[in-house]
């Protein structure tokens, strides 16, 4: 996307031999942009996101509720007047959990998608670029720990390490980086034979330089797509280790815990206790999948017309 | 090579996380000579690699190790287990695929009609949810509000008795059902679209061949390679049990076993488990790939 062909002003051809007019041809990001917000369904994961980022960060200062104080006189109450989501067992605002777990989850998700893919790009540009030897020996690195089960490794972790959101995200994303070098060590051995790179390489430039001004500029679709996409599965993960226990505890808040706690009520029917917060959940990462899916097609289509 | 790596890997973690069981087995008062004594006597003192490599004759003999919170080999848990798990996975797995394949070549022969939009939409929302929400809602619906079925998968530990209890067994395989089918559909449907453009089928259409068999004899055959892949990327799941769905459903499986190994800190379990469950993937992926080279005569194995 800062390819040598993105820098060049927009190409204005209005006048071709054969088949017509052609209109400003827009090469880049632009024509990313355009295919992005022209998929209505992109647009509402988007906006979906954003709603979620405002309701969890900004929406406790103007939605005041007491999370520490437990209120014995109120357990369990239905949504109604000063609760609009009921209060769950230990008299504390339902909705009020929701925003701080939603903090919590959201922070771990992005978190860890941000350690993935730095820990990811390096290591497959490094691989790539290197080729050879260290190449397959990274590469075997990655298949054995790919090959190991995501969650059960993960919960291994998780019991031992304890929980805090700096400790979830490493966890989750020490075994999530996998695909991202898998999916830019492809990339740069395609980058790797074009013609800009010999030019960069015949001016003196050093490795890293090759790595950080090149290639990884030039892989960045593949890896904004698979950002949005580890975001999603982070906050799925983070929602499993909360319904098993390993999450988040008191004092803050995470959705599958909270799940979890509202299982206990379920034959008594307190359907408060569960379904607002699954439905957050389900909105959050479905967002994240919209916008991943729009992202992937409005990058290849770009691919697929240069 | 990569089994090789994997068992180091996860031996190292493991040692790393929990060293040994001594503390679990002897309690928190248990004095440190005690400990080491223990640890002595059981295995666990000298270097990780010594215990690495004893852990490793012990495997290739078929001794997994041995659980001192169940008192009883690792292999004998796995035993009484692995059929149960296998029973829930497997079923879901093949009712999923009889499924996934007619509806994605039905996605693919008609195009952004209302059925194929309900179907992916339907496939995309219960893809974005997590497993023990749609378990949970479907429980709430089926078993406690409309009372078709039982909201507790069989507890009975006969394979044949739990074969039989539909009644309860129903809720389960159908969730784990649609979960698969929400992966399985995408790629399926995909698979489809790209064999239906491809130009045999035009030819076979341009030949006069009646669209039932188009669809059957070209279209199925090929659309149904990517599956395979599937198929042999989620073998680990059949036999390492579905953790969550287990845990929601109290079904005593291998999933079940992993969790509360996991609460009680039983090392030994949680290695054997970890192992094999990498070691089924690594020979998922192998299967996979034999199968698509016999399947696919245009595939050569490099």
């Amino acid at each position: 996307m800062t390819d040598a062909i993105g820098s060049l002003p927009p190409l204005d051809i209005t006048r071709a031999p054969e088949g017509g007019e052609i209109g400003p041809v827009q090469a880049g990001w632009r024509l990313a942009l355009r295919e992005f917000s022209s998929n209505r369904l992109a647009v509402i994961g988007l906006a979906v996101l954003a709603f979620f980022v405002l309701f969890c960060f900004c929406g406790p200062l103007v939605y005041h509720a007491n999370l520490v104080t437990a209120n014995l006189n109120a357990t369990n109450a239905p949504p109604g007047a000063g609760h609009p989501l009921g209060t769950d067992n230990e008299g504390i605002d339902v909705l009020g959990e929701i925003m701080k777990g939603g903090q919590a989850s959201l922070e771990i998700g992005f978190l860890s998608a941000i350690l993935a893919i730095v820990l990811g790009a390096l290591w497959g540009a490094i691989s790539g670029l290197a080729g050879g030897f260290l190449d397959s020996v990274m590469m075997r690195v990655v298949d054995v720990l790919l090959s190991i089960p995501f969650l059960f490794v993960v919960l291994i972790v998780a019991v031992r390490f304890g929980a805090t959101v700096l400790s979830l995200s490493v966890i989750i994303g020490a075994f999530t980086w996998l695909v991202p070098a898998r999916l830019v060590r492809g990339e740069v051995l395609t980058l790797k034979v074009r013609d800009f790179v010999s030019a960069a390489r015949t001016a003196g430039s050093g490795h890293w330089r090759l790595i950080n001004r090149h290639l990884l500029p030039n892989a960045l679709s593949v890896i904004i797509v698979n950002v949005t996409f580890n975001v999603a599965d982070a906050i799925l993960a983070v929602s499993y280790l909360g319904f098993l226990g390993f999450g988040l505890h008191f004092p803050s808040y995470d959705w599958g815990d909270m799940v979890s706690d509202g299982t206990t009520y379920m034959l008594d029917g307190y359907w408060w206790l569960i379904y607002p917060v699954g439905f957050c959940i389900v909105a959050t990462v479905m967002a994240c999948n919209l916008i991943g899916d729009a992202l992937r097609d409005a990058l290849d289509v770009r691919l697929r017309r240069r | 090579m990569i089994l090789v790596g994997i068992s180091v890997f996860v031996f190292g973690l493991l040692h790393a996380v929990y060293p040994s069981p001594a503390r679990v087995v002897l309690g928190p008062r248990a004095s440190l000579a005690a400990i080491a004594a223990w640890n002595a006597a059981h295995g666990f003192s000298g270097t990780v690699f010594t215990q690495y490599w004893h852990y490793m004759d012990g495997v290739l003999h078929g001794n997994l190790g041995y659980s001192f919170k169940l008192n009883q080999s690792v292999a004998a848990l796995f035993g009484e287990r692995w059929a149960r798990s296998a029973y829930l996975s497997g079923t879901s797995l093949l009712l999923s695929l009889l499924i996934a394949i007619p509806l994605g070549i039905y996605q693919a022969v008609k195009r952004n009609s209302l059925g194929d939009n309900v179907a992916t939409s339907v496939a995309f929302t219960a893809y974005a949810m997590p497993d023990f929400l749609l378990y949970l809602i479907a429980i709430q619906v089926f078993a406690l509000t409309l009372k078709i079925f039982g909201f507790e998968a069989s507890q009975s530990t006969s394979l044949l008795a739990i074969i039989a209890d539909w009644r309860d067994m129903t809720l389960p395989i159908l969730c784990e059902t649609l979960l698969i089918l929400a992966g399985y559909s995408r790629y399926m449907r995909s698979a489809a679209m790209d064999t239906l453009a491809q130009d045999y089928i035009k030819a076979a259409r341009a030949k006069g061949l009646p669209e039932r068999l188009v669809l059957y004899r070209h279209l199925l055959r090929n659309a149904c390679l990517p599956m395979i892949t599937l198929v042999g990327l989620s073998i680990p799941a059949l036999l390492a049990g579905n953790l969550i769905a287990e845990n929601v459903f109290n079904y005593n499986g291998l999933g079940l076993l992993f969790f509360n190994s996991l609460q009680n800190e039983d090392y030994p379990v949680l290695l054997a488990y970890t192992l094999v469950g990498a070691v089924l993937t690594v020979l998922g992926n192998l299967l996979a790939d034999v199968a698509l080279t016999v399947a696919d005569p245009r595939i050569r194995l490099t």
